[in-house]
């Protein structure tokens, strides 16, 4: 498995270190009750298909990426940086 | 048909001719009592524990491929009952006890093989925390005995006790720890399941779970509807995708774990052997093959295969601790899908809607669990309540804060 780093350009997956769900990035408001604190932390879509996904480049530029790629065939999509996002890192 | 010593040279002098299946090819019914989604190990002993400890004979196991298809097809075989905390300790105590009356409660030999396991240690932190786990498993009645270098060295002399890098201090001996045959296991179960009258269902996939007014009154299959108050989801592995039938999100996520075996060989390797540097475990087959595995690939993934960079990981692990199996040729390597929870446990317990349960979270050691899971899920099936042994195996010990987190790890699903 290779991921295409937004500012690296494609490298080995042990460069990479896989930290989890996309939900990671929806942080619940401060007040929020405590079940969507147990969403947030815990529960999980975990789909057998297409997840997006938040990875960090260790070995590399020190970005977190989401990576959106397919959990049955291993293919990856796309790779962003979480800094991209609207609303910028969470 | 029992089966027996006698049984064997009887068929052997007539030619073999007078063996039957051992087990029924029923199609569904249109109702039962209760409805197990899952043939693999943890599903058929539910149904075999069902049908034994609480007379529920009008019951079926639904299996989407053939029984026993999955990670119980596939995996390193370890049994052992060597938990620290309160709540997975007594769990697996009692598996243990079960495992050890297996095949004459089920009639079948399912090669069960108390070899011992030896948990090997490399500092002195390490010892401290071994000894505290020792302690445990002696309070809990099970067995645990402290091994030195030396100590070591007369069990395992072929180790590699010179290098610097990862010392040997001493290993953890669990006695009663060793293998048994994972398809047997299956096997054994439904086969008593089918002599108690269970339906064993096969490709017969489970596509939706019929829900009225917040209770379980059935399942879709795809072959046809089939009616039940009472059905269990015990397809670990899967489990995201039918407890969303049930309109649930689960505290999990999927992971792959690879696992390897060699060409057959003389015996060499007579017990478990892990190591506490590198995250390896080995033992070899009857067959002669070593069977060992490691670490998950750490990324979530449904794909029934890993990636090299684990595959290197384990070999330099097994390398650095036995030197001598690096001329064995590696016959296969496989992926298990496994159930990752957030803190290393899992989850036998009710779930929102009335009559559906739920067993599923067993990381990567679910294969020591197949009795008492099926057990305690048939405990919970059929008396609505939780058995004493699983009682903090819930499902909102997340929410809660009731966590089982072994190792310490924190809630990441990767990391136990």
């Amino acid at each position: 498995m290779r991921l295409t780093c937004p500012l690296c350009g494609e490298r080995d997956r042990r460069e990479f270190y896989y930290y989890g769900s996309e939900d990671y990035l929806n942080r619940p408001a401060p007040d929020a009750p405590p079940q969507a604190w147990d969403d947030h932390l815990h529960n999980r879509d975990n789909p057998a298909g297409v997840t997006r996904d938040l990875w960090y480049h260790d070995m590399g530029c020190s970005s977190w990426l989401v990576v959106t790629r397919n959990t049955v065939t291993h293919e990856i999509h796309a790779v962003e940086l979480v800094a991209d996002r609207k609303g910028g890192a969470a | 048909m029992r089966y027996s010593g006698l049984q064997v040279i009887k068929e052997g002098l007539f030619g073999n001719k007078g063996w039957k299946p051992a087990w029924r090819d029923p199609a569904p019914k249109a109702e039962y009592d209760a409805i197990i989604i899952g043939g693999g190990g943890h599903g058929l002993s539910t149904a075999y524990y069902l049908a034994k400890n609480h007379g529920l004979t009008n019951i079926a196991v639904l299996e989407k491929g053939y029984l026993g298809s999955g990670n119980i097809g596939r995996n390193t075989t370890i049994v052992r009952a060597n938990y620290f905390l309160p709540g997975n300790s007594e769990f697996y105590s009692h598996s243990m006890k079960l495992w050890e009356g297996l095949e004459i409660d089920l009639n079948y030999n399912v090669m069960h093989s108390q070899r011992g396991l030896i948990n090997l240690f490399h500092s002195d932190g390490q010892r401290d925390a071994f000894v505290r786990r020792g302690n445990s498993m002696i309070n809990q009645g099970d067995d645990a005995i402290l091994l030195d270098r030396e100590g070591v060295r007369e069990m395992l002399p072929y180790l590699d006790f010179e290098q610097t890098r990862f010392p040997i201090y001493g290993g953890l001996y669990h006695p009663r720890g060793g293998t048994a045959r994972h398809d047997a296991v299956a096997w054994g179960y439904a086969r008593g399941a089918d002599r108690r009258g269970v339906d064993l269902i096969q490709n017969c996939e489970v596509t939706g779970i019929d829900i009225q007014n917040g209770k379980v009154v059935g399942v879709q299959t795809t072959r046809g509807a089939i009616k039940a108050k009472k059905v269990g989801i015990v397809v670990a592995g899967r489990s995201s995708q039918v407890a969303a039938m049930a309109g649930m999100r689960l505290p999990i996520e999927s992971h792959i774990l690879q696992a390897f075996v060699t060409e057959g060989l003389k015996p060499v390797i007579d017990h478990v052997v892990s190591f506490g540097m590198g995250h390896f475990y080995i033992s070899q087959s009857d067959k002669g093959g070593l069977v060992f595995g490691g670490d998950l690939d750490f990324y979530a993934s449904y794909a029934s295969r890993g990636n090299l960079p684990m595959v290197e990981h384990v070999m330099e692990a097994g390398m650095t601790l036995m030197p001598m199996i690096g001329r064995a040729k590696v016959l296969r390597s496989w992926g298990g899908i496994m159930d990752m929870s957030p803190d290393g446990s899992p989850i036998i317990d009710k779930t929102h809607v009335d009559g559906l349960f739920l067993d599923c979270g067993w990381n990567y050691g679910g294969f020591k669990a197949v009795p008492a899971s099926g057990f305690c899920m048939a405990h919970l099936m059929a008396t609505g309540e939780s058995h004493p042994v699983a009682a903090r195996f819930k499902l909102n010990r997340f929410a809660t804060g009731h966590i089982l987190d072994e190792e310490g790890t924190g809630s990441q699903h990767n990391l136990h």
